[in-house]
């Protein structure tokens, strides 16, 4: 049975069926009790689930991280909540230098099963560190697994399968789409770490994870008036990467454009494209492209949407793949 | 640079009990044996002037919230129910001492002299960073709770070494008491002596957490354990504040070291414009703070000395209205930032791969139709 809902309907009621599920998962985060969250993502969990399995920590994210570590040594799954990306740095100390690395520092004697949610990426006009793309930092970190969603239902599902997973995982959540809707159906399991053909064609493979699977998808369709068949793949995972299901579009498309809100120098386009290289190099019709933000700290808001890779520069490289006009020389 | 550090001259806190006030909220004056001698160049036009400031903070602040509603601004954390803790402090200081705060002390940006428009710009999301922070002696706001506390003691740190007098303030909320950079600034601030005035505004509440999240004794006895002395004083007495900051001002420029200051305030509006306050705090205690307003309290003791509350608050009219207007035209004559702008200063010097981007850029947004590169988007 499913019912439409908006992403942050469908990531509270995973939160909220994995409580119920499992009496050993916490939720732990800056005004996620008695508010909800900022965004309301933990709206109505306290007063169903009381303050200690619903924490409103103190104003400290490495407390945070370090706490849910202690509290995962005693058998918990803790589930924290990082209000913004730009504030998980302080927490970045725990994250990788401890969640990362207890398992294979214990030679797998000690589990993190550790969910840390992070609303993520830009597009909502908001003052600084409110906007960031961290996930390169993670993705980077042997130990992390880095997952992203993209509609109400990848979010349920996704949710649930990482507070499951006996790995600590980073969920980034594409803050600006929380209050897209879909149909979501509780009992869809989620795989963690495959990425997902969202739409086939036979010209290019674009690439896009978190915001940029929607716009990936617009700009599929907005290809189709010139007559080009794009293939969609939104990639969910991060660390690890689902290479194969990449590689094998790649194969059959002959073309590549990864796109993404983040930075591109050092980033997951990097990766991708890499991979591709490494896998499938001789399916290449033409160069790989990205899509990326610029490599600047992200701008003031007035400026996001120039930052911002939106259709017409995902059809641009688009084009180049292709050989035709586009911005950078006339074909 | 490393001193050995000498017992503070006096006990470590003050106003413990009950924090270190001087006027009750009658407005009658109560003697303070700590705060008293800071409190002799007090008259009338002093006070006036204290008044005034306050008043057209209020104004500033309320007509941010009203801009912000119009969708003028993006943002505005208001400071509403703050003044006296910041105008007292902003009152108290050198012009060359440096400030670096969080981003609600509007009010002592307004001491400093900060224009309208650059008091507002980085609200409207036209800029990272509204004014130049040497010509006003002030860092621009930091939204990174707790960080900017590090940097105030580095400054110290850095001034002392240069043989100078003035002294680094930092302004933190009762939140950023949790993070470990304001503990840690607290560490290298008492190891070093560095000259540095550590000013938490105890607004009772981060975001939607009572104070009590952060600390279950009062704040001020935090700084304590790391051997810096602390004053707990009524935020929203602005006299109080005033005697309290110059007594802290003094000790730090005496070469004593750091001091930590608590005003315990409120927040009478929403952490921001954005939330919705309701949701975490009752009418009742809403009440018993509106009715502990900073201004009024000032009112009245103006009142008792035989001032014109009329004229006074003509006055406060005029100027609020001049300020006011002052903003409604700033924030209208904002430019919207060209959008190549946003690859400038990234480093001193331009790499190479970034003037690629650059270049890509401009002929990416070339090659749109006109239409779509009319404006940006504000
Ligand atoms: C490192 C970091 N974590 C979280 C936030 C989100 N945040 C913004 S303001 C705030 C509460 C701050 O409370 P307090 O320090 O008391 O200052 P106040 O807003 O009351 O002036 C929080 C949690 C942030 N800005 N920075
Ligand atoms: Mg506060």
């Amino acid at each position: 049975m499913s019912t439409t809902m908006t992403m942050a309907a469908a990531l509270n009621a995973a939160l909220r069926d994995s409580l119920e599920a499992d009496e050993d998962v916490l939720l732990i985060g800056e005004d996620i009790g008695t508010l909800g969250g900022v965004f309301r993502i933990t709206d109505g969990l306290k007063e169903r689930f009381g303050a200690s399995r619903v924490i409103d920590s103190p104003l400290a994210e490495s407390g945070i991280i370090g706490t849910s570590v202690g509290m995962a040594y005693r058998g918990m799954r803790p589930v924290s909540e990082i209000q913004f990306d730009g504030f998980v740095y302080p927490g970045f100390d725990q994250i990788v230098a401890q969640v990362a690395r207890l398992h294979y520092r214990t030679s797998g004697t000690v589990q993190m099963p550790l969910t840390i949610r992070i609303p993520f990426g830009g597009g909502i006009g908001a003052v600084e560190h409110h906007s960031e793309s961290p996930e390169a930092y993670f993705a980077h970190t042997p130990g992390l697994r880095v997952v992203t969603v993209a509609d109400p239902q990848d979010a349920y599902s996704t949710m649930r399968a990482a507070i499951e997973c006996d790995d600590p995982v980073i969920v980034l959540e594409p803050k600006r789409r929380y209050w897209s809707k879909g149909e979501v159906d509780t009992s869809v399991s989620a795989e963690l770490s495959s990425a997902r053909v969202l739409r086939t064609g036979r010209d290019a493979t674009l690439v896009a994870y978190g915001p940029l699977v929607v716009t990936a998808l617009e700009a599929a369709v907005a290809a189709e008036d010139d007559g080009i068949d794009l293939e969609v793949i939104d990639l969910r995972s991060l660390s690890p990467l689902d290479r194969d299901t990449v590689a094998a579009s790649v194969r059959r498309t002959g073309r590549l454009v990864v796109a993404h809100e983040a930075p591109g120098n050092v980033s997951l386009s990097s990766e991708v494209i890499t991979s591709a290289v490494e896998d499938c190099f001789a399916h290449l019709e033409a160069a790989p492209e990205r899509v990326t933000g610029y490599d600047i700290p992200y701008p003031p808001g007035a400026l996001e949407d120039h930052y911002l890779p939106g259709i017409d520069r995902i059809l641009d490289a688009v084009d180049r793949t292709l050989g035709r006009r586009n911005s950078r020389e006339a074909a | 640079m490393l001193t050995t550090p000498s017992a503070p001259d006096h006990d470590l806190v003050a106003g413990l009990d009950k924090p270190l006030h001087v006027l009750r909220e009658d407005g009658t004056r109560r003697p303070d044996p700590i705060l008293d001698p800071l409190l002799r160049d007090v008259d009338l036009e002093l006070l006036r002037g204290l008044y005034l400031d306050m008043a057209v903070v209020r104004a500033i602040d309320d007509e941010a919230v009203a801009l912000q509603r119009q969708g003028e601004l993006g943002l505005w954390p208001p400071l509403r129910g703050q003044e006296a803790a910041q105008i007292g402090l902003g009152r108290s200081l050198q012009e060359t001492d440096f400030l670096f705060t969080s981003y609600r002390e509007n009010a002592l940006a307004w001491c400093r002299g900060v224009s309208p428009g650059e008091m507002l710009s980085v609200w409207r999301g036209t800029t990272l960073s509204g004014w130049d922070p040497f010509a006003h002696h002030m860092a621009t706001p930091q939204v990174i709770i707790g960080a900017q506390t590090h940097h105030a003691v580095g400054y110290a740190m850095a001034t002392q070494a240069q043989g100078k007098d003035d002294i680094a303030v930092t302004c933190f909320g009762d939140g950023a008491l949790s993070q470990g950079d304001t503990n840690e600034a607290m560490v290298f601030a008492a190891s070093f002596h560095a000259p540095v005035l550590f000013f938490c505004q105890n607004n009772h509440y981060a975001i939607s957490e009572p104070v009590d999240v952060q600390a279950n004794v009062p704040i001020a006895l935090r700084p304590t354990g790391f051997g810096i002395p602390s004053l707990r004083v009524d935020g929203n007495d602005v006299l109080a504040v005033r005697a309290a900051s110059l007594l802290a001002a003094q000790h730090i420029r005496a070469g004593k070291g750091p001091m930590f200051i608590e005003a315990v305030t409120y927040r009478l509006g929403p952490h921001t414009t954005s939330d919705d306050p309701t949701r975490y705090r009752d009418e009742k205690e809403l009440e018993r703070w509106r009715r502990r307003c900073p201004l009024g309290r000032l009112e009245r003791h103006l009142e008792q000395l035989g001032a014109s509350l009329e004229e006074l608050r003509a006055d406060a009219e005029r100027r609020s209205q001049e300020a006011t207007t002052a903003m409604q035209e700033a924030v209208a004559a904002l430019p919207s930032p060209a959008p190549e702008t946003m690859f400038d200063n990234v480093l001193a010097t331009e790499h190479p791969g970034l003037l690629r981007q650059r270049e890509q850029f401009r002929a990416f947004t070339a090659s749109l139709a006109p239409e779509q590169t009319e404006g940006s988007a504000a």
